[in-house]
Order: C-alpha cells, then structure tokens, then sequence
C-alpha cells in the first residue's frame, strides 16, 4: 500500500471510531469492546506473531491489571478520577513487574512447553483470585459508582478504551519498525542463530512481554470500571475466552503483522456478536467449530494469506541498484 | 604474532563418545587457519565448544588472553567472537536487508538503544556488504526464498555486519554452486586482509583449504593427529591414512 | 486410600497422552473431554439397567470408534503441522465436545452409583469403599491389557515402529495412517474406560475435563513418553499431592496449586537443563 493511502485510511477510521457513538449509539458498548478484542490481538502478536512464543497467559496481566485498579479504588478513599488515574498506573505497573519476574523464567521454556506453562499460569491466577478474600474470592469485585448521568459511563470508557487502542497501536508500529522489531523477528525464525550473532535475546524477550503486559493491565483496569464487576474466572483471568481468543484473533487476521491482529479481531468480533444474538445457547457450539475452521483452513490468517499471493505488494522483489555499482563476484 | 585463539587440552564427551579428546591449538590474530578431518573426527564439537554452545568436560578456551570457557553463546559472541553454521542459519521470515541490519554488533547496545530506529549508517553498511556478497539486487527478498549457495552468502555478510574480530566457518564452500567457490575464496582473502578479520576454517574440500590457509590442524577420531603447513600437511602420510580410512 | 484410585485414574489418561504425543507428536488438549464422554456412556448405561462395571469396555469400545471418527475428520490435518496448531486445534474440539455435552446432557451433576459397600476397619478410623478398590483394579487392568497390546501384537509393534521414525515406518511398508488413526483411537478409548471409573466412583458433568487435561500432561512431562512404571508412580504421586495440597492449603486452594505445581515444574525442567546450556524441546 502506498504510504499516502495508508495514511488516508488510517485517519478515516479514526475519524469513523470516533464518530461512532453518534451514529450507532446502540452499540456503543459492544464497539468498546472492539476496541478491547484488537488491543488483546495486538498485545497477543507481540509474543505469538512477531516472537514466536505463543502465550495462552497473557490474560492474566489483563486480570492482574483490573484487580489491581480495582483494589486501589476501593482503598484508597481518592475521588473517582483520581483514583481510577492511580488504580490504571498500579495496575499496569503490577502487571509490567509479573510480566518481568514471570518473563525472566518461562522466557527461557522454548516452543509449545512456553505456550502449556502459559496456559497453567492462566489458570492458576483464575483459581487463586476465586479463593483469595482480600479480592472478594469467588464472588468477585465491584468497581465504584461512575459519578455521572445515565450512559456517560459508556461513554468515557467508550473514548478511553478507543485512546488506549490508538496509542497501542502506534507504540507497536513505532517498535517493530525500529531495532526491537527486528530482534524479536530474529528470535522467532531461529533464536539460536540470534544467539549465537550476540543479541541479548533474554533482554528482547522479557521487554517484549512486558510492554504486552503494559497495555493488557491498563486495559483491564478500564474494562473492569466499564463491566462494574469484576468475576475472577469469567471477567479477570478469563483463560478459555479471552485468553483463547486473543491468539484465534491474531491467527485469523494473520500474525507477524500490524494490521493483521486489528483485521482479525474486528472480524472475529463481529462474528462473535452475531452468534450472540443470533445462536443463544449454542454460541459456544459454533465458537468451538470457528477455533476448528480457523486452525485448520486458516493457519496464515488473511494477510498471510494476501502476501503468499502477492509477495510484490509487500514489497518483496528483486531490485537492482540504480547506479552502476561495483559487482564483487 | 600473539595467538588470539588459544584452545588447551579441549575435552567433550557425549555419553561416553569422546568427541573431543585433550585437543590443544592456537590460531595467531590476522591470520587464516584450517581445520580439516574426516566426518565425525569432531571438528563441529570443536567449535561448538570454543564459542559455548556447550559446557566443556575439560581444559581451557582463551579468547584474546582472556578464559572463555565459562561463557555463554551471545557473550562470547558480543567479545568479538562469531560462528557461522554448517548448516546455514539466516532469519527465513525476514528480508535480506532486515538479516543484515538486526546483525549489528551488539556489544554496546543498551536497553534505550534497542528500542530506537536504526541509524541510516547501519543500512548503508548493510547494502554495501550485501553488494560484496552479492546479495544487493534481492535485498528485499525474504532470506527464505533465497537458494542454498545464496543464503550461505547472506549469513557470510552477516557475520561481517557484526564485525567480529575472529570467524569461525563451519564448511564455507559446502553446497555451493562450484562455479562460485573461486569468487567465494577471494571475498574471504579480502575479508581477512583489508577488514583485518582473523578466519578459523573447517573445510572439506582440499584445494580450498590448501591455497585458503597458512596453517592447518587435523583431527581424527577427536584427537588432534597432524599440524602443519599445507604442503606438511599434504604429504602427512597419518593425515592421508585417516582420509582414506574413513572413506 | 482415595488419593490411590485417583492418581490411577490420572495415570490412564496421562499414559494415552503420551501415546499419542509420542507417536504423532499432537499434545491432545481435548483429553479429558474424552474422559467426561466416557463417563457419560457409563452413566447412560447405567441409567438403561447395565451394571457400571460392563459399562467399561463398552465406553472403551465405543470411543474407539469415535476417536477413529475425530482422526479421518479433524485430527489428520494437523498431525504433521506445528505443535502449536495441534494444541489450538484440539483446544477447539475440547471447547466444541464439552458445550455439546452441556447442550444435549444438561449441565448437571450426574453419577453411576453401582451400590458397592463401604468397609470400615479399625474401628471406623479407616473407611475404604469397595467400589474405590474395584475401580483401581480395573484401571490396573486396562494399562495392563494396554501394555500386553503394544508390546505383543502385530499392531502394537507398528505403533512403536512409527513412534521411533515415521519416515523409516512408512518406507519400511507401515500404513502411518492407520497407525496414527488407531493411536489416537486407542487413547480415546482408554480415557474412555477412564471416564465409566470415574462415573461409578464420583461424579460427571460436562466441564470435568479440563482438570484431566492439565494432569495428564504434568504426568507426561514429569515421567516423559513411553515409561509406563513413570507415568503410574508419577500418576499416584500426583494424587497424593494434591489431596495433601488441599488439605494444608485449604479446599478452595486445590486448583490453583494443581495449575501452579504444573508451571513450576516446567521452571524446574528449565533451569535444570540450563545448567548444561540445554533447552526443554
């Protein structure tokens, strides 16, 4: 895509995301959510797309981030905005430091032994927020009253969400085109190689999962204040959904890529809606058979697919040197 | 001249296979040196145990006078250091130019400096090296795609972009087009005298080895069996017998 | 005494696991949705007039047939593809088995109490239930029956054949689609033999598997593929460290542990082999 188009259409979607709240006033909250499902596809891609290691965790940095805030709120005494200010840094900082302790371990596991350690660390923080009554136990959390007019709530989150989303995706855009980028491409087509020409892989890896971890805790926090109650196994450290979701986004768009994550999780979203409404009961019949499809008939995902067809467009050609250069061989 | 590798009394052992039995050898800074020996004489383990890549059972590995045996891949790598593999390793996913530009030596690079773009010195580098390999026209291919020969070359350049003061090459003319192997040797004298790169060669095919290296060490079995100049090394009735044995 | 049967219990689906790891190289996520529908033909079964016990070799018997079915439809797909698309893959199964069986059981608790005494010794300090011990014998006896199979039949021999190098099985005449079709047959029908224990001993439901899933693979990792000794002292060990987990830790803790204990034990795999610069592969 040409750098001008590129730019158009970026701008016309924001201008579209942030217009939205007028013109479909409806699903304000359910486009909120969009926002969420592309920045879980995003943060996931970090690891699973452009590193290689597929993490079925990252949910609870979204949990740890949204107790967090949560607890913060409710102890603090502050008044609402400053505590939800507060509450949204702890809780991002809680989850950068889990993601820096956890990352300096299980960093080390290689292949699918990362993405089962992971999946036990994603439910284990479910169980252990069901059992721990200083976070409300199996019953849960709920966040303070929003002091506001009916629907002002959704809204506030509604363009915070959007913010965060923005801000996400331009941090990784900035990232992945810079020094960072390439290390984590390095490590996740041969880490032994990127080893062996120096990189400091561990320092890569931990760095990455911790700005994932960053995003995902600030977004809980968010999203714990837009639900009002925070459940520990079906909102927090939601494993099997969320948790699950995030990679079947990513894959399904096609991971290593910018836009592949944010294209997936707005198609995979809106399906999701749609059985919602249109399936009750047998939503998650039908989810478990789209997990199947997408595996298995769409493991490159839309734009891996697009670029297997059209390696030209993504800038993959043979290109001469425009002056006579001096030829070693 | 000071050696810059000293290898002493080396000693690996997998189970109970001794890959590697009390091998001693010295390669002198500026120079290149082969290594040579039948299939399974444990010239990889050789390597694999002077840059890390697993513990040693025994002996000593000095890097320019100072012990690195207790080191691990990337910091011996970021000392200057490097390795390129018998079986070529690039990054498949990622274009030529992306190969060369995340192989910049790493050794000053801090946790601000890898989130920062990087320098228009480092691409420039990275074009020109890639013309010296030849490379320059399919920069922006995927290494992937690239043929065997072409990504032996690709990992060559990389190794260059990192600029270590010391490569070992693990079989650098294997699988490459014969036509090529001429221009191949000349790119390595090049790289040795003007870039003032140090070359440890392990290599099978005899003339190369023969009119690449001043000096060359024979392994067999995991011991070291001969040492000497080529032409010693040529008429080493012991090195002749192994080749032949083995065969 | 409980904490016996339930490592037994473990170590039949854990030991399928690692067949079908170790033969196709596909970590099968949906293992323990194979255990819950095992356990749903028991109880059927038992709800229609069959004893429990004769309830085991047709759950065996008939989820051979339905993993046979899964493998021609689904699972050949992803035999020789990453691991990690077998983990999504058979996650999504997992998820799709287990709210069909939400949707046509119903989501309530359910169990095939054959009616077997209770025996009490020494003065009511140790109470054993005698279908506890039955069902520990008969998991005893499918491993053992499983164990005869590999190593004496002609088919057995195949599968071992195809676990060391596919490459050589198929060049030496091995059909490797039929082996990998009756591999992962052979483990649905051992988790399903599994499954009719576990529903004349405690309960079922549909969301049971999970738990199944998450032990078996701790079992498999802590006694690798193919030691079957391992796998059972690994199975019982595990039983009893998790009974004894939510006794000290308190009830409510016992998941938690169990999820945890899995994630240390792959940090303690990793920093072993760490010290020799090896990797967990």
């Amino acid at each position: 895509m040409p750098p001008t188009a590129s730019r158009l259409l970026l701008i016309g979607l924001v201008v579209l995301a942030l217009a939205a709240p007028w013109l479909a006033p409806a699903y304000r909250t359910q486009i909120s959510f969009l926002w969420v499902m592309i920045i879980f596809a995003l943060t996931w891609d970090i690891l699973g797309g452009q590193m290689g290691y597929n993490s079925f965790g990252n949910v609870v940095f979204f949990g740890v981030g949204m107790y967090g805030c949560a607890v913060i709120q409710r102890d603090t005494g502050l008044d609402y905005y400053p505590a939800l200010c507060l509450g949204m840094t702890a809780g991002a900082a809680l989850a950068v430091t889990l993601a820096a302790v956890l990352g300096s371990g299980l960093l080390g596991l290689r292949g699918h032994y990362f993405a089962i350690a992971t999946l036990g660390l994603g439910f284990a923080a479910g169980e252990f927020a069901s059992g721990w009554d200083f976070i409300g136990a199996g019953s849960g959390m709920v966040t303070p009253l929003y002091p506001g007019e009916v629907g002002d709530r959704e809204s506030f989150f509604y363009f915070l969400l959007l913010a965060l989303t923005v801000v996400t995706f331009f941090v990784l855009r900035r990232l992945y085109s810079g020094r960072f980028g390439l290390a984590i491409n390095a490590i996740r087509d041969d880490e032994d190689k990127a080893e062996a020409m120096g990189i400091r892989t561990t320092l890569y890896k931990t760095t990455a999962w911790c700005v994932s971890a960053f995003f995902l805790g600030v977004t809980g926090a968010a999203v714990g204040n837009l639900i009002g109650f925070i459940d520990p196994r079906d909102v927090a450290f939601a494993g099997p959904t969320f948790g699950v979701w995030m990679v079947l986004m990513a894959i399904l768009g096609g991971k290593g890529t910018l836009w592949g994550p944010v294209l997936g999780a707005t198609v995979f979203h809106i399906t999701q809606e749609l059985f919602w409404t249109y399936l009750l009961g047998w939503q998650r019949v039908a989810l478990g058979l789209v997990i199947l499809a997408i595996v298995l008939f769409f493991p490159l995902g839309i734009l891996g697919w697009a670029r297997e067809r059209w390696p030209e467009r993504f800038g993959h050609a043979v290109e001469e040197r425009p002056a006579t250069g001096e030829g070693a061989s | 001249m000071k050696p810059i590798l000293e290898v002493e009394r080396v000693r690996k052992t997998f189970g109970g296979v001794v890959a590697n039995n009390d091998i001693t050898l010295e390669v002198p800074e500026g120079k290149i040196v082969g290594l040579i020996g039948p299939n399974g004489s444990g010239k990889t383990t050789l390597f694999n145990s002077i840059v890390g890549y697993h513990v040693i059972d025994g002996g000593s590995v000095r890097f320019d006078g100072r012990e690195i045996s207790e080191l691990r891949v990337p910091r011996i790598a970021r000392r200057g250091l490097l390795r390129t593999f018998q079986q070529t390793r690039i990054y498949g996913k990622m274009t030529c130019l992306e190969n060369m530009l995340i192989s910049v030596p790493q050794r000053d690079q801090t946790w601000l400096s890898i989130l920062r773009k990087p320098p228009a010195a480092d691409e420039s580098k990275a074009e020109d090296l890639l013309e010296f390999v030849g490379l320059y026209a399919k920069r922006r291919l995927l290494a992937g795609e690239l043929s065997f020969g072409q990504q032996k070359l690709l990992e060559f350049g990389m190794a260059l972009m990192n600029e270590p003061r010391m490569l070992l090459l693990d079989e650098p003319t294997a699988g490459i087009n014969p036509t090529l192997i001429n221009g191949l040797m000349h790119r390595l004298r090049r790289v040795n005298e003007e870039l003032a790169i140090t070359l440890f060669v392990i290599e099978h095919n005899m003339s190369v080895i023969m009119s690449l290296a001043e000096y060359i060490y024979c392994l067999a079995h995991g011991e070291l069996l001969a040492q000497g100049r080529p032409d010693e090394i040529q008429a080493d009735q012991r090195v002749i017998d192994a080749y032949l044995g083995a065969h | 005494m409980s904490n016996l049967l339930i490592g037994a219990v473990f170590a039949l689906a854990a030991y399928g696991m690692a067949l079908v790891w170790g033969v196709m190289n596909v970590v099968n996520i949906c293992q323990g949705e194979f255990v819950m529908l095992g356990g749903y033909t028991a109880y059927f079964l038992f709800k229609a007039g069959v004893h429990p016990l004769v309830g085991i070799p047709v759950a065996a018997v008939l989820l051979f047939v339905f993993g046979w079915l899964l493998y021609r439809a689904v699972i050949f797909r992803v035999v020789d593809k990453d691991l990690f698309i077998s983990i999504l893959a058979t996650f999504g199964l997992s998820i799709l088995l287990q709210q069909l069986a939400n949707q046509l059981f119903g989501a309530d608790v359910r169990t095939a109490d054959a009616g077997f005494r209770t025996l009490f010794f020494f003065d009511n300090m140790v109470t054993v239930s005698v279908v506890k011990i039955v069902a520990f014998g008969a998991a005893l006896l499918v491993g053992a029956i499983l164990m005869l199979f590999l190593k004496k039949s002609r088919l057995g021999q195949a599968i071992r054949a195809t676990a060391q190098n596919a490459r050589a099985a198929r060049i030496m005449g091995i059909d490797t689609g039929r082996v990998y079709a009756t591999t992962y047959a052979l483990n649905a029908a051992i988790c399903g033999a599994a499954g009719a224990l576990v529903a004349m001993t405690w309960l079922i439901h549909p969301y049971l598997g999970l738990p199944y899933t998450v032990r078996s693979f701790m079992i498999v990792i802590l006694a690798g593929l193919g030691n079957v000794a391992a796998v059972l002292a690994a199975g019982l060990g595990l039983g009893a460290a998790e009974n004894f987990a939510g006794f000290i830790l308190g009830a409510e803790y016992q998941s938690a542990f169990v999820f945890a204990l899995l994630v240390a034990i792959l940090l303690w795999r990793r920093f072993w082999l760490d010290r020799t610069r090896g990797y967990l592969k």
